[in-house]
């Protein structure tokens, strides 16, 4: 009994050296199941270039090779269309939020459009906008600013109802009360709506690229190298894609950690 | 949102001119009904609130001790009836609310200290003003934890002391707890039951506390409302009135024994009918 209890009890244990790499465990076998199957020839080398090709491309490329030029064109892009989609989502999405009869009146087009793939919306955003760097922004935009909307707005019309009584209680007017309480409680939503948003912008900005005329761009160098089965330049475009979107998360994650640090206590 | 606060002039039942309370009544109720779901809740329920006492409300389950004084506060409509306090209506009038719940009552994204200071500004008085009143209420209530964490960062027992001293911050004139124990533990409600006897003393403040737990009702009670089981009436208004400040001793005095046990009858033909 005596034996086991040897560990100081005043420091929380902390995770060993070897539970914090569990995280690339996951990686590290794909990229040794990937390299595998290249070795093996499962897949024609045509389709499939070895993961340390790729790595090295993507790393060289975006080393001021022109991948990075192309990153940089999407990246910014994509955060046109997300400022945009927030400018208007955030603030209209709480004031909806806070008068309850407008949003129920504009519920069901924010519904059916936020369930409506916005690709399928290219071919009508190619009529408005024509085929321009603009088109691509104000379609992915149209798709962020929904998102944005929807989470804000019902951020507002979720506040916790206590809180809204307790300052109400203590003489608060509606204007403060939306002021002091509902914007503040409808933070956290709204990040998952600015979380969902940049995402959404990224996905929306990597097809239009593909499918509108394009010039730079990560889906246009995705859809140019696979049209010329430059196979290591296409998946080292698809990582970067990746790495973007997974940083842009990231991002947001620590952001809304940061301003709602109320969030889950 | 603006449906809750209670009318100004709220209808009274037509032929039943207003008949003030006895003389020092401070909230006055008069014919107040309330349904919900179709059923009567209250139903031309009449009531006097002394002034400078301690009501403890207590009764039945669903009988409506909360609804109670949530009316009373202007937190929940009344279908029909009159509150008056000191004649004034309820927007003439400065109160101050506990709820049971005091995380989702206090305001995460502010410090503590801003949380108390928050109706003190919504008053509009300066920053000296505010600064003074709270070295005031520190004072008073002792603090031994640090106001500038955030609400979330102390323990329950210390919430509910900053929820408290929020709500005594302007100097209300009544002061509304809806089961403001009952979500501590032994310790701490001990604690703020003796800072809430403390307070009262020194103030005077008119206060309302609806309370499930029959001991504390009667220790900290001047009068203990027992409500019948809906649609609810006053089945009995027990007077309490040892000395204070009442202490554990309290609990084991003759007087405070009959009335608990008195209350217990009541509340239990009450729940048997």
């Amino acid at each position: 009994m005596t034996a086991v209890t040897n560990t100081p009890t005043t420091r929380a244990p902390r995770p060993s050296y070897a539970s914090r790499l569990l995280p690339l465990i996951g990686p590290i076998v794909l990229f040794l199941v990937w390299d595998i199957v290249v070795r093996l020839k499962l897949v024609s080398p045509v389709l499939l270039p070895t993961p340390w090709a790729t790595l090295v491309a993507l790393f060289n490329g975006l080393m001021g090779g022109p991948l990075l030029t192309d990153f940089l064109a999407s990246l910014s892009r994509i955060m046109q269309a997300f400022v945009l989609a927030a400018v208007v989502g955030v603030p209209l999405g709480v004031l909806l939020g806070s008068n309850e009869r407008a949003y129920r009146s504009v519920e069901f087009l924010i519904d059916f459009f936020r369930s409506t793939p916005s690709s399928a919306l290219i071919p009508l955003f190619l009529m408005i906008f024509g085929v321009s760097d603009l088109n691509k922004v104000a379609i992915a935009a149209f798709a962020a600013v929904l998102v944005i909307l929807f989470n804000s707005a019902y951020g507002v019309i979720n506040a916790r109802k206590q809180r809204v009584m307790a300052a109400r209680v203590m003489g608060a007017t509606r204007w403060q009360i939306f002021k002091d309480v509902l914007i503040w409680e409808s933070l956290q939503p709204t990040f998952v709506g600015l979380r969902s948003g940049v995402s959404m912008a990224l996905v929306i900005v990597i097809v239009a690229e593909m499918f509108i005329g394009s010039e730079t761009g990560l889906g246009n160098r995705i859809i140019n190298a696979q049209q010329v089965l430059n196979v290591r330049d296409m998946y080292a475009a698809i990582l970067a894609a990746g790495a973007l979107g997974y940083i842009l998360n990231i991002v947001f994650l620590v952001l809304e950690k940061r301003v709602v640090h109320w969030s889950g206590r | 949102m603006n449906t809750v606060v209670n009318p100004l002039l709220a209808p009274s039942p037509v032929g039943a001119p207003f008949k003030p309370g006895p003389a020092g009544t401070h909230i006055t109720i008069r014919g107040l009904t309330k349904y919900f779901a179709g059923w009567p809740l209250y139903e031309n329920f009449d009531l006097d609130i002394p002034k400078g006492k301690i009501v403890s409300v207590f009764g039945p389950n669903g009988c409506g001790k909360s609804t109670l004084i949530n009316m009373i506060a202007g937190l929940i409509p009344v279908d029909q009836g009159e509150i008056l306090f000191d004649g004034k209506s309820l927007a003439q009038t400065k109160i101050g609310y506990v709820f049971q719940n005091y995380r989702e009552a206090l305001f995460p994204w502010l410090r503590t200290i801003d949380n108390i200071a928050y109706p003190l500004k919504l008053e509009g008085r300066s920053k000296a003003d505010v600064n003074r009143r709270l070295e005031e209420l520190v004072a008073s209530f002792d603090v031994k934890f640090d106001l500038n964490r955030y609400p979330y960062e102390l323990s329950g027992g210390q919430q509910q002391t900053a929820s408290i001293m929020r709500a005594l911050a302007p100097g209300p004139e009544v002061l509304f707890l809806d089961e403001p124990f009952s979500a501590l533990d032994f310790e701490m409600t001990l604690f703020i039951r003796e800072k809430l006897q403390e307070v009262f003393m020194t103030t005077g403040t008119t206060m309302m506390l609806v309370s499930h737990d029959l001991e504390e009702a009667v220790y900290l009670a001047d009068e203990i409302l027992l409500l019948t089981k809906r649609p609810t009436q006053i089945a009995r208004i027990l007077k309490y009135d040892d000395a204070r400040p009442r202490t554990v001793d309290t609990l084991s005095e003759p007087s405070f024994i009959s009335a608990k046990k008195l209350s217990l009858e009541i509340f239990q033909q009450e729940v048997r009918k």
